[in-house]
């Protein structure tokens, strides 16, 4: 896997509402596929997210719907520039359009606690 | 001057001191403009205690820094002041918890024979509550002070749990710096890296950037931190960044495996990995750039 073919993702986060809409939608371009995007639900909580792996094929738009239970955890995908805080009480939505193949690793980059450094997970693109 | 044999057999028993200029990276003539009003000096960095920490990666985690406290006092020469870059304590949830580890570490630190103690917090002691039981007990979590003409700067990138420096403290920064001649050696403590070291670990200030783009035109600025545990030496333009070892338990290189957790304690060499370091301000000899003429311009 090389994380650094994974520029050409058009990806954005945001929060739900105006912003997220605003941003977002505005931000599509006529390359994207047609068509509704897979909703991923994650549960974020101490020290883990629910799920950890998340699978999405290459080209398919995916909105990541995070809860988060108990803290303003923080998701970030390094290698894609892309991150969201993820206070609790409201849905946080991220939108992915990945266009390569590979796994990408995500963390809480928002100190939670003791177990905070082992709060990670991946998406995996499959072809 | 400290003689170098006698420098390195002094920190052999420290199990992982290393020797730094504080200068490096500073060009020559302006090392000359700044070597003025600088006296050489040296202090002791001790990072990443983690006092409080239960668990495999250190069994003897309760003498560790006690064995630390009794290595840097056996140092024959003194050093001026002794800096502490931040995890003081391991985390917890419990906020009465955090101040008795706090004061736990301060009893054990008071028995420094060098009294000359200053200190900033880690996330592990501040990110849970924006810094408050460290203001208690400790005072601010950022300032600025001077020592034989080296200007010293402690950033917190840490009582906001998302590793941020934040904007106030940025313009603190900028007028801190602003107070003083552009020549003057700064030295920056800051417990996570300023720069990208390992984002995918969260080793990184989220805005670290803007403080250097800030520092960059100080032609004399050296960065020390800690968060990392283990030394690692990087360069942003001409400001050096240097990480400690920890006094708890080493962690991986960066990148050198998928998780960051702990490298295994090793119950032949307990200390392993683990240390605190010397770091020598020196003012550097003239040096002279030489350039040959002939006589007279010759011709093809």
């Amino acid at each position: 896997m090389n994380k650094h073919t994974a520029v050409n993702w058009m990806a954005r986060a945001a929060l739900l509402g105006t912003v997220f809409l605003g941003t977002v939608m505005a931000g599509r371009t006529a390359s994207e596929p047609a068509g509704s995007p897979k909703v991923i639900k994650v549960t974020a909580q101490r020290f883990r997210y629910s799920p950890s792996e998340i699978k999405i094929k290459k080209g398919q738009s995916a909105v990541m719907e995070f809860t988060s239970m108990d803290f303003v955890h923080g998701f970030k995908i390094p290698a894609l520039g892309i991150r969201a805080d993820l206070p609790p009480g409201k849905i946080t939505r991220v939108m992915l359009t990945p266009e390569k193949a590979g796994t990408y690793d995500f963390l809480c980059d928002n100190f939670c606690g003791s177990g905070h450094e082992e709060m990670s997970g991946r998406i995996v693109v499959t072809e | 001057m400290i003689d170098r044999r006698d420098f390195l057999k002094l920190t052999a028993v420290g199990g992982g001191a290393v020797f730094l200029s504080a200068l490096q990276g500073v060009a020559t003539a302006a090392a000359k403009d700044a070597a003025k009003d600088y006296e050489e000096f040296f202090f002791v960095q001790m990072s990443d205690t983690h006092w409080g920490y239960a668990g495999p990666a250190n069994p003897g985690a309760a003498n560790t820094l006690k064995t630390a406290v009794m290595t840097v006092n056996a140092l024959e020469r003194k050093p001026d002041f002794i800096v502490f870059t931040g995890d003081l304590t391991h985390t917890t949830d419990d906020p009465e918890e955090r101040r008795r580890r706090l004061l736990e570490f301060r009893e054990i630190v008071e028995q420094l024979e060098v009294k000359n103690l200053r200190f900033m917090p880690g996330e592990h002691d501040a990110s849970l509550d924006a810094g408050m039981a460290f203001k208690e007990l400790f005072g601010e979590t950022h300032y600025s002070f001077d020592h034989k003409g080296v200007h010293f700067v402690v950033l917190d990138n840490v009582s906001d749990p998302g590793a941020s420096l934040g904007d106030s403290q940025l313009q603190w920064l900028k007028v801190d710096l602003a107070k003083r001649k552009k020549s003057v050696p700064i030295v920056v403590f800051t417990h996570r890296p300023l720069f990208d070291l390992a984002p995918e670990w969260d080793w990184a200030t989220r805005d670290g950037a803007r403080a250097i783009e800030i520092l960059l035109p100080y032609p004399h600025v050296t960065v020390f931190y800690g968060h990392v545990h283990q030394e690692n030496h990087h360069q942003t333009g001409h400001i050096a960044h240097h990480s400690a070892k920890s006094l708890i338990f080493p962690l991986p290189a960066p990148g050198s495996q998928p998780k960051r957790t702990p490298l295994p304690w090793d119950p032949a060499a307990p200390n392993k990995g683990l240390g605190f370091r010397e770091v020598e301000a020196e003012v550097r000899e003239a040096e002279y750039k030489i350039v040959e003429y002939q006589v007279a311009k010759s011709h093809p």
